[in-house]
């Protein structure tokens, strides 16, 4: 949708770069369709469809029914049979209902099947918190998603991502989750110039610093930056990681960057037990603890379904200033000297 | 129900389709002994009984329609045409089984023959076959694909979401429901409030019709023309009337079914049914059914062995195929 004031030439928004991409692959390759709840008429539950349906037509923008477990189950069909499907769901909650199709099917179909088949399906789906939607609509699964082998994971946080990751996605055999931080949609900005495409494979360091480095990806990748800045003023130089996939984990990033730092901080909207972060904390345990000059730390979200009211909900997620405290503790430990 | 297809017998028809189910039967009783001697493990449901379901249907289908199956599959893999030394090789998870030894009994692939698997979550097979039959119609393809499950997947919300959606996008979709009145011991009319199931289908708008499927004759019947209406651009199910003669998994002291009715059950088996029609009409002899029957067993000697001579899978490549290898 066009907005009032004329923007600086080049500019838009996340929803855009995943609207553009979604239009490139539709455009470039016959076999892709896109479907899910709303992705039609409606536009889309977060309006990155929008558009769509009249340049593609129902075949290929194809609304279904309220059936999360059967729409997914029908990509993976889809893809066997040799099409390119494009799988929204609505938000991550709503994609427990398809979990069966996603984690017994999807996932295991390669491999339990001697490598006959591979399932090249992508799903997208909304995640996170921050907008006061209330226990149901506001939860980060993704790291759950990232503990199933057979699965492909990534999240992108930049623009450049939004764009370019589901081409890339698309070019895998396999079945990727690309999650969209739902926060990020209104994210506006410009892509960078003559880049074409992205992998998903490796981290990216968004930021540059000696003293300590944020781990992250999603939302958590801004309040990160935000958090990095306003260290910088204190004379804290932070390295801002963007894991950008998180199945496969870029171990060897993560491992360079926490070498140079000597320190790390792992930002996560996911809950703490059982966890991604707890997974990229133990393996810098594993690979990289004699070159530590503290713990590993972490900083997700409290331990309680996320309220609706807006301070609890805000209280309930990482945030620049706590993270900011988090890392200053890390620096200078209570006490320590 | 199908009238009976006794007109349109001939000799050759009827003594394939005999041979087919007793090559099934003699497959599944061979397995039943390889459990027992610890050759095949896990999980192990046997189709005796049944064999009139996969052979009808699959005879009447084309080469070119996928198939998805349950965890009770190893009569549709053999009925499809996977040779019966792959199918047996994989029960031993041998490395020379139509999985690689991957799956076991309850997930038999074979691509090569659109053979898209042995799907052991009940009812986790009908949303695959609906997207394989929207990749067939968005692709302009002639093939349909028939889906098997149980009368236990009826009630699974999968099952009433794949035909709402079958028949909301008129995908060729065939819906094979298996209906042997038990899924483990739980009797159809203790799980459904309407048991009726073809009447559930139909709610749907889909075409539906009951089939005595002890009698593989009408199987094949009315596959054969239900499948020419899917082929015209509509999903249809059909309601195959059948029992289970054996214990549901090799774990089942079956307390939940008297004997008798197994016993009455297997008085009008598939093939019994056969045989007696095809002696009655002068069509085979007592000879001729002995020697099905040793040509059946020979196979299976000839598959166990296959089995017992391949090799396993290197422990090397177990992380292979969780990604693909392919690029598709
Ligand atoms: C989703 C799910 N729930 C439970 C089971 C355990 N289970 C395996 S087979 C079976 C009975 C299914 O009966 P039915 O669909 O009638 O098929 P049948 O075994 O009679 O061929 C059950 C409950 C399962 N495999 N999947
Ligand atoms: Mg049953």
């Amino acid at each position: 949708m066009p907005n009032d004031a004329p923007e600086p030439a080049g500019t838009l928004t996340y929803r855009d770069a995943v609207r553009e991409a979604l239009s490139v692959a539709l455009r470039e390759d016959p076999r892709v369709f896109l479907m899910g709840e709303d992705v039609g008429r409606y536009g889309g539950s977060y309006a990155v469809s929008k558009g769509l349906l009249a340049a593609f037509g129902p075949e290929r923008i194809r609304d279904t029914p309220l059936c999360e477990s059967t729409f997914v189950g029908a990509g993976i069909g889809a893809a066997l049979g040799g099409m390119r499907p494009i799988v929204e769901v609505m938000t991550v909650n709503f994609s427990l209902l398809a979990l069966d199709q996603i984690v017994n099917n999807a996932a295991t179909l390669s491999h339990m099947s001697g490598g006959q088949i591979s399932v090249p399906l992508v799903i997208r789906l909304a995640t996170g918190a921050g907008r006061q939607l209330g226990a149901q609509h506001s939860h980060s699964l993704e790291g759950w998603y990232a503990h199933i082998p057979g699965l492909r994971i990534a999240v992108p946080a930049t623009l450049d991502d939004a764009r370019f990751m589901l081409a890339a996605a698309l070019a895998l055999p396999d079945p990727v989750l690309l999650f969209e931080h739902l926060y990020l949609y209104n994210m506006e900005g410009t892509l960078t110039e003559g880049l074409e495409r992205v992998d998903l494979e490796h981290a990216a360091v968004r930021r540059t610093g000696r003293d300590v480095t944020l781990i992250s990806y999603g939302w958590g990748l801004h309040k990160c930056l935000s958090a990095a800045a306003e260290l910088a003023k204190e004379g804290i130089e932070a390295e801002v990681l963007d894991l950008r996939t998180l199945r496969p984990l870029d171990d060897a990033a993560i491992m360079a960057s926490v070498r140079h730092t000597r320190r790390a901080l792992i930002v996560d909207e996911g809950w703490r037990s059982g966890s991604l972060a707890a997974e990229i904390a133990t393996r810098i345990v594993e690979q990289a603890f004699y070159e530590l000059d503290a713990p590993v730390a972490r900083l997700c979200s409290t331990e309680v379904p996320i309220p609706y009211a807006k301070h609890l909900e805000d209280a309930a997620l990482p945030s620049p200033p706590r993270i900011a405290a988090a890392v200053r503790a890390l620096i200078a430990p209570a006490g320590g000297g | 129900m199908n009238a009976p297809a006794a007109a349109l017998l001939t000799q050759t028809h009827g003594l394939e389709l005999l041979r087919e189910m007793m090559r099934i039967r003699a497959f599944e009783d061979r397995c039943y002994q390889l459990y027992g001697q610890m050759k095949i493990r896990g999980f192990l449901h046997l189709y005796n009984g049944e064999e009139a379901i996969a052979v009808g249907a699959l005879r009447a289908l084309r080469a070119e329609d996928a198939i998805v199956a349950t965890y009770r599959e190893h009569g549709h893999a053999l009925a499809r045409g996977i040779p019966m030394n792959r199918v047996m090789a994989e029960l031993f998870g041998k490395q020379t089984g139509c999985s690689g030894g991957r799956g076991g009994s309850m997930h038999l692939f074979d691509v090569s023959r659109k053979f898209y698997g042995g799907n052991a979550i009940v009812a986790g097979g009908l949303p695959i076959a609906v997207g394989l039959a929207l990749a067939q119609k968005l692709r302009g393809e002639t093939a349909l694909t028939a889906c098997f499950f149980g009368d236990g997947a009826v009630a699974e919300g999968e099952f009433h979401e794949s035909l709402n959606l079958a028949a909301l996008w008129k995908l060729p979709v065939l819906f094979l429901c298996e209906n042997n009145l038990y899924a483990m011991g739980t009797a159809l009319d203790r799980a459904q409030a309407e048991t009726d199931i073809s009447a559930r289908a139909a709610a749907y708008r889909i075409d539906a019709a009951a089939v005595d499927a002890m009698d593989v004759l009408a199987v094949e019947a009315a596959v054969a023309r239900a499948a020419q209406a899917v082929r015209g651009g509509a999903p249809a199910f059909l309601e195959m009337r059948t029992y289970r003669f054996r214990a549901h998994s090799m774990f089942d002291p079956q307390l939940y079914r008297d004997r008798a009715e197994v016993e009455a059950w297997q008085k009008k088996g598939p093939i019994i049914t056969l045989t007696t029609r095809l002696k009655a009409q002068g069509l085979m002899r007592e000879e001729d059914y002995q020697r099905l029957e040793r040509e059946c067993n020979a196979e299976v000697d000839s598959a166990v062995q296959f089995a017992e001579r391949s090799p396993w899978e290197p422990l090397s490549d177990l992380e292979r195929y969780v990604y693909a290898e392919r690029r598709t």
